[in-house]
């Protein structure tokens, strides 16, 4: 110590990690997905970019977002999109979307005791041509769901998620009950809607809003027509199809 | 080291921590002359001789990267002449901030790699992009080894007619944008690049980004007591890789005359 | 069996100077079905010649993909090749992941090359018995390779491989200088004449037995594949029209429209029979 007294220990230790903000959601429809995730990348108080991509598409059948510990997340995905490479070298096809998902809590559980800090949320289409969730904590325990938003902002947007998707708190019209699935352009209102808010209240939230949208194989575009700015990443026309939609975000 | 603990030698009853009051390595037997883990693997816990901000900006033509000559040992400005820009190969630059022997070792890393790819002599060469990915990979597997490389750094450069310019820190942290700062620079700098850069990357003349990054210098000196009035600018672009002679940046203190309030002045 | 005293131990030389049990590789390589290399100004293409045991086995896999952008056809021990192209791929894949860049294909062809030659130096091992052919593309256009189990690769506008290869050879020779300019189609077409030259009398190409590897953007007859232009095997239906680009051979059956599938009844393997092949050795002395 500087005045040479150990009386009171002092440790100082080398931090691994690091927050770098940033929220993702995605939803699940009966034959189709929305993953979505916004791209700016902060540290604390400071925006190291307005454009670093936190959703990724890993098949044509399957995208992953990532948030987090931005350095442990660009890892990640990369080792999961090797494992994909490896299976894709002994099947000669894509690893189904339930595959993945056992993959990915294997992977982030072996790391069980040095753990990725990342959130992960991996959405896509089933072997049985449904849309799916599937939701990950840093160390590999996971769930399918219908929806889960993950992140800076998830304590805003989760609450808004279950409102509008599970219809908490809302009482059906007589001999209406809710609908299981929404449709697809009712889904993406919502995700727009979702993005918009949380970076209206959340600083680390906002920039750019890439919003992935993979369709069931056979499945019509239906609540894409007129959409803006999107562009298809799917490598075969026959399959389920991926798409990708960009939108700005409030940059303050 | 011995992991042993029965071959640790046996302490003296007085000095014995019975119940475990102290951790290991504080315990009275652990004194100095007597610390059984001297012998242990030693780790990077803090920057010693450090440089400070690097400033770099896409432009029309490339990239420019700015950082000055100064490596500090704490408060002390210790090495006035030192250059913290690092030619990788014909394409590239990195710039350094952070600790200066780790940055040493990554240019002997560096050029070792530079070497090894030219005595292939085929048609492929280490372009900004490639290198700032083995860099990542470096930074974060040292990182993930608790035994960073204590630095935060700027790759840039301009290959294929295309800029590139990207960061990378000692936790393998990883973006990339029109404008980027390391350490003060990121909050004094980076409001001013990005208000002249973002946007026109592709119109920003030579002149103009070797003004913006000028000026950007000259209010870090000002405002960083870890900076020097001495820098050096280096630029990519199709021409490959130029690195400046050391730049003297002018400046006025008259302002402080009349000052009062604080410091040595107090009516 | 014994050829002499210098037959048995890689790593001592002959009095003649050579290396017997390397020579005995390039053998097994000779023993194992064709295949087939071109190269265009835009395209590589792999054609190649599948065996199969008889008639209750399936088709022996001739080629296989290292990369997006890197894709090999084998000719020899299968199980060689098997762990050879899995040191490709970690190879490529590594290259990925510290560059995340695509190898360039000069250097992986000289990483396998490099690792053969040490089963030619160290004593207790044995070479590979296996040769390739690789075709990639990276930013200097589209390649050809061949490597064999002596260590050595050289790249090619065009070369054959395996059993009765230099019948695709001679045809390649006579060719070649039109490969540069040819389009994808004709390439293939080329490609096929020449395989067709290593078969037996009485022995066509068919869906069933011919692979063919492509990296270069799509061709006319193609569907689904990615603007890049990645590696792709073709095989079944897909090469049909390719088969029937074939200009017939005279005399012999022309292999146009493959009457549906299984016509290649009991395709014994040409060329391959019983190894007591001293035949086709050719040791000086």
């Amino acid at each position: 110590m500087p005045d040479g007294s150990f009386s009171n220990p002092q440790q100082r230790q080398f931090n691994p990690y690091s927050d770098n903000g940033g929220t993702i959601l995605a939803i699940a429809g009966a034959d189709f997905t929305v993953i979505a995730g916004d791209t700016r990348q902060s540290e604390g108080y400071s925006i190291q970019t307005r454009y670093a991509p936190k959703v990724f598409r890993l098949t044509d059948r399957a995208v992953l977002a990532v948030n987090g510990f931005a350095a442990d997340g660009n890892m990640f995905v990369k080792k999961v999109k090797q494992r994909l490479e490896w299976y894709r070298h002994a099947h000669a096809k894509d690893m189904p979307l339930r595959a993945i998902a056992r993959l990915i809590q294997t992977m982030l559980y072996a790391q069980r005791f040095f753990p990725y800090y990342v959130y992960n949320i991996l959405g896509g289409i089933e072997e049985d041509g449904s849309g799916a969730v599937y939701s990950f904590d840093p160390v590999g325990s996971y769930e399918r769901e219908a929806c889960r938003a993950a992140g800076a902002a998830q304590s805003l947007v989760q609450p808004f998620l279950d409102n509008q998707i599970y219809f908490k708190n809302q009482a059906a019209a007589p001999n209406q009950p809710h609908p299981a699935h929404l449709p697809l352009s009712d889904v993406l209102a919502i995700v727009i809607d979702s993005f918009t808010s949380a970076t209206e209240r959340h600083i680390e939230v906002g920039d750019g809003l890439e919003i992935y949208v993979v369709l069931a194989k056979g499945r019509s575009v239906q609540g894409l027509e007129g959409v803006r700015s999107i562009q298809e990443l799917s490598t075969k026309s026959d399959g389920d199809r991926v798409f990708v939609i960009r939108r700005d975000l409030k940059k303050d | 080291m011995d992991h042993f603990p029965t071959n640790w030698g046996r302490p003296r009853n007085d000095a014995y921590d019975a119940y475990n009051t102290y951790p290991l390595h504080h315990r009275p037997s652990a004194a100095p002359g007597h610390d059984k883990f001297a012998d242990a693997v030693q780790r990077t816990q803090q920057p010693i001789v450090t440089g400070t901000s690097v400033l770099a900006i896409q432009y029309k033509d490339g990239i420019m990267m700015a950082a000055d000559n100064l490596a500090s040992y704490g408060s002390l400005a210790r090495f006035k002449s030192i250059q913290r820009l690092h030619a990788v190969g014909t394409n590239t630059v990195l710039g350094a901030s952070g600790d200066m022997s780790d940055f040493q070792y990554i240019q002997t890393l560096l050029d070792e790699l530079v070497t090894d790819e030219f005595t292939h002599q085929d048609a492929h060469s280490l372009g900004p992009a490639e290198v700032h990915e083995y860099l990542a990979r470096v930074m974060y597997s040292r990182r993930s080894k608790f035994d960073p490389l204590w630095n935060a750094l700027l790759v840039g450069g301009f290959k294929d007619g295309k800029r590139f310019l990207a960061y990378v820190d000692l936790l393998g942290v990883t973006y990339s944008a029109p404008s980027l700062a390391t350490g003060y620079g990121a909050h004094i700098a980076i409001p001013l690049l990005r208000e002249v850069v973002d946007g026109r990357q592709d119109t920003l003349t030579e002149e103009d980004a070797r003004k913006l990054l000028h000026d950007c210098m000259r209010v870090l000196f000002y405002r960083d007591a870890r900076s020097l009035d001495k820098y050096q600018l280096a630029k990519v672009t199709e021409s490959g890789v130029e690195i400046s002679d050391s730049i003297k940046i002018e400046t006025a203190w008259n302002f402080a005359e009349g000052i009062r309030g604080y410091g040595a002045q107090t009516q | 069996m014994f050829r002499n005293t210098y037959d048995s131990d890689n790593t001592v030389f002959s009095p003649q100077g050579r290396l017997h049990q390397v020579e005995y590789a390039l053998e097994a390589v000779k023993q194992g079905s064709a295949a087939v290399g071109l190269r265009s100004k835009t395209h590589s293409i792999l054609l190649a010649l599948k065996r199969s045991t008889g008639e209750l086995a399936s088709y022996q896999q001739k080629m296989y993909r290292i990369d997006d952008h890197v894709g090999i056809a084998i000719a020899g021990l299968t199980s060689d090749a098997r762990v050879l192209s899995n040191f490709m791929r970690q190879q490529a894949m590594s290259s990925r992941m510290v560059f995340n860049r695509p190898i360039p294909v000069n250097r992986l062809v000289s990483t396998i090359a490099d690792k053969a030659q040490v089963n030619t130096q160290e004593y207790g091992r044995r070479p590979y018995g296996v040769g390739f052919l690789v075709i990639g593309q990276d930013k200097t256009g589209p390649h050809l390779y061949e490597f064999s189990p002596s260590g050595n690769s050289f790249e090619y506008y065009a070369i054959s491989i395996g059993a009765r290869s230099q019948s695709a050879k001679t045809y390649l020779e006579k060719h070649y200088e039109e490969f540069m300019d040819c389009s994808l189609e004709e390439l293939i077409t080329h490609g096929l004449h020449a395989l067709r030259e290593t078969l037996q009398q009485d022995k066509g190409l068919t869906i069933n037995n011919t692979s063919i590897g492509i990296v270069g953007l799509a061709g006319a007859h193609e569907k689904d594949v990615p603007p890049e232009g990645p590696f792709r095997i073709l095989e079944g239906e897909t090469i049909q029209v390719y088969l029937e680009s074939m200009v017939p051979k005279g005399g012999e059956e022309p292999s146009r429209p493959a009457t549906t599938a299984p016509q290649d009844t009991a395709p014994a393997p040409p060329a391959a029979a019983p190894a007591t092949g001293d035949e086709d050795v050719q040791m000086a002395e």
